[in-house]
């Protein structure tokens, strides 16, 4: 029987090529054009001519008060509110008057808790698109597992399961698998996160992360909640009323430099604390200490302290890894063993950690430093209160440089805009004027 | 004759009756399911339309079995036709009603992911609404059932198939030795269908309601 192998090789060849890595479908541009929404009965539109370019693998998120229209605008994109005026662009492909079915089948969709459909298993959930877009059964059921392990759950384990065996924070992974599953260039996420525990939000957050770092899918993620709005976005667009664009930024030039006070009162207080939650130890200088091994012998390890200059000297274990720090006169006391010498080095930071973690850490410490490890825990150098201190003040420089200019360009855009608007009712504000003066 | 002697010797005449009134019980429910489901999907998105069809179907409720097959009788004779009409309208209520109550049901976010991930109307309805209303309409569907059971009975009034046939003989000629039988018969025939009925809707519920949403 020749043929049901064939289709199998051909199969499990196909699951191969769209398995994890080089062949998935990376993000595509959005870009709306005076895209409004307008509902019969009411005088002003929900929506008010917004217009935004998101760059390809970008995750933007839109952020602003309840009822600001963030949600209709995000639910625009995939016409599942139908835009009264303006233009959508995906991939430089006008989909604003395309059959939305099929528009839909190309852009994932995650929303506020998972949406899951409770008489569907976590596999059947997952495979909906892949099948409605025709996808072969063994590739369809090849990429439910890969998707299951790329949220990070175990496929054998939650493959049958029903929506409500499961947490909130596992429906949820389920709901962004389920969006992923047929690989679309654009993910669009409404509120995913707010129905869950702050704790198990963290986590989808960091896992959202780490997905976005493999994937690079264009992602449009809605929330009220500034803190995911700065953890999460590239860029960060905070809305007011109708959807008008208060400022459209990074993170960082937000935090540092918002463009006026309704931004500012969404920032909150603490801005320049939540900056330090965008940057990572290794943007900072990070200072080399005198170091000795715990094999060193302690006429060395005294040498070494005087020859160096400072009053204290990190002391490693065999493998490399910060183990006590010796100051002179732990050194006087301990006759010829340093099996008590020194304080053990309790809090250390990867390269990876957030300058809010190094902050905390060196806080702590009653010396004001942190010792800053590699990957496997080894020593990689210190960061100490006056570094941090410099290296924010330079990074809070830079940042408000960085929002002038933006928010320089987006002034200009939206006086082009105004004057577009009132050219309309140029007459009346003239008469206005010739009034005043 | 006691009821035990009566029953052995006419329990062929018993069982020919039985089945003929459990067929038809079960055929007009085929009928009104397929109706009565019809009307609830055409009808749960309008408020008006719901509201419509729910009034009409109990309306037609309140007109009473006897003068509903008498009414029936000029119009399409005698038999089976206005047995099969009648019940098939007595058993709209509770479908429609259930059909429309448990399609508006349907937790809107879960719609809106249905058309959000890109499912034609047509998918989303059979694929999403109606699998998750279908445990209310599966009720409705056995009230409706034990309904006709009764009103079944009434159809032998207009010489229709059915257990009504040894009701009403027992009535016709109460006081004669085998009225009670006859009358006792048939209802305790009834009743037993009832509940046999009612047996068979719990192994379908346990076999068509997906896990995921079991009670």
């Amino acid at each position: 029987m020749p043929e049901p192998t064939t289709a199998t090789t051909t199969a499990t060849a196909t699951a191969a090529t769209t398995g994890t890595g080089a062949n998935a479908t990376t993000g595509a541009t959005i870009e709306l054009e005076n895209l409004t929404k307008r509902y019969p009965g009411s005088s002003d539109p929900a929506v008010d001519s917004v217009n935004m370019e998101i760059n390809a693998g970008e995750l933007v998120v839109f952020v602003g008060p309840s009822g600001c229209g963030k949600s209709t605008t995000l639910k625009m994109i995939n016409r599942l509110i139908e835009p009264t005026g303006g233009r959508i662009r995906i991939g430089g492909e006008d989909v604003t008057d395309m059959d939305p079915v099929k528009l839909r089948r190309k852009i994932g969709y995650a929303i506020q808790a998972s949406g899951l459909f409770p008489h569907m298993t976590v596999a059947q959930n997952i495979a909906l698109v892949p099948r409605m877009v025709g996808w072969p059964k063994a590739r369809i059921n090849a990429r439910v597992e890969e998707m299951l392990d790329l949220v990070g759950l175990d496929p054998g384990e939650f493959h049958g399961r029903y929506p409500r065996q499961l947490s909130g924070g596992q429906q949820q992974r389920v709901g962004v698998a389920r969006a992923l599953a047929a690989d679309p260039p654009v993910l669009l996420m409404d509120e995913p996160f707010g129905a869950v525990d702050p704790i198990t939000r963290d986590h989808l957050q960091d896992e959202l992360i780490r997905l976005q770092h493999e994937l690079h899918k264009t992602i449009v993620f809605v929330t009220h909640d500034f803190d995911e709005a700065i953890k999460l976005g590239d860029r960060i667009a905070v809305l007011r009323e109708q959807s008008h664009i208060a400022q459209f930024d990074t993170p960082e030039a937000i935090l540092t430099n918002p463009a006026d006070d309704f931004v500012s009162g969404f920032v909150g207080a603490g801005a320049a604390l939540k900056r330090l939650n965008l940057s990572r130890v290794r943007d900072v200088e990070i200072t080399d200490y005198p170091t000795v091994t715990v094999d060193d012998p302690l006429q060395e390890i005294f040498n070494k302290l005087r020859s160096s200059g400072t009053n204290e000297i990190l002391l490693l274990d065999r493998r490399g890894r910060p183990y006590k720090w010796l100051r002179r006169g732990d050194l006087m006391r301990a006759k010829g063993s340093l099996a008590r010498a020194g304080t053990l080095v309790h809090d250390t930071v990867t390269r990876d950690a957030t300058l809010r973690d190094a902050l905390e850490a060196v806080l702590i410490d009653n010396a004001g430093r942190v010792v800053v490890t590699g990957r496997r825990g080894e020593y990689t150098g210190v960061v100490d209160m006056e570094t941090l201190m410099n290296s924010v003040h330079e990074l809070l420089e830079a940042d408000r440089l960085d929002a002038i200019e933006h928010q320089h360009e987006l002034e200009e855009t939206r006086a082009a805009q105004t004057h577009h608007a009132q050219e309309g009712v140029d007459g009346a504000a003239g008469a206005g004027g010739e009034a005043k003066a | 004759m006691s009821f035990w002697e009566y029953l052995s010797s006419r329990h062929q005449q018993l069982l020919a009756d039985a089945y003929q009134h459990a067929s038809a019980v079960f055929q007009c429910m085929v009928v009104a399911t397929v109706i009565g489901v019809v009307v609830g999907v055409a009808t749960y998105r309008s408020e008006w339309g719901g509201n419509l069809a729910t009034t009409t179907t109990a309306t037609l409720l309140t007109i009473p079995s006897l003068a509903m097959i008498g009414l029936l009788i000029p119009i399409v004779g005698l038999g089976v036709p206005p047995t099969v009409i009648a019940l098939t309208l007595y058993g709209l209520l509770p479908i429609v009603r259930n059909s429309i109550v448990g399609l508006r049901g349907v937790d809107p976010s879960l719609v809106d992911a249905a058309t959000g991930i890109g499912m034609s109307r047509l998918a989303r309805l059979l694929r999403v609404e109606l699998p998750l209303a279908w445990p209310p309409i599966l009720t409705g569907i056995r009230v409706s059932t034990q309904m006709l059971m009764g009103i079944a009975a009434i159809a032998a009034y207009a010489s229709g198939p059915g257990l009504g046939n040894e009701i009403f003989r027992g009535i016709a000629s109460l006081g004669s030795k085998n009225a009670l039988n006859q009358v006792l018969a048939g209802t305790l025939g009834i009743i037993v269908l009832a509940l046999l009925f009612d047996a068979a809707y719990v192994l379908i519920g346990r076999l068509t309601i997906p896990r995921g949403i079991r009670a």
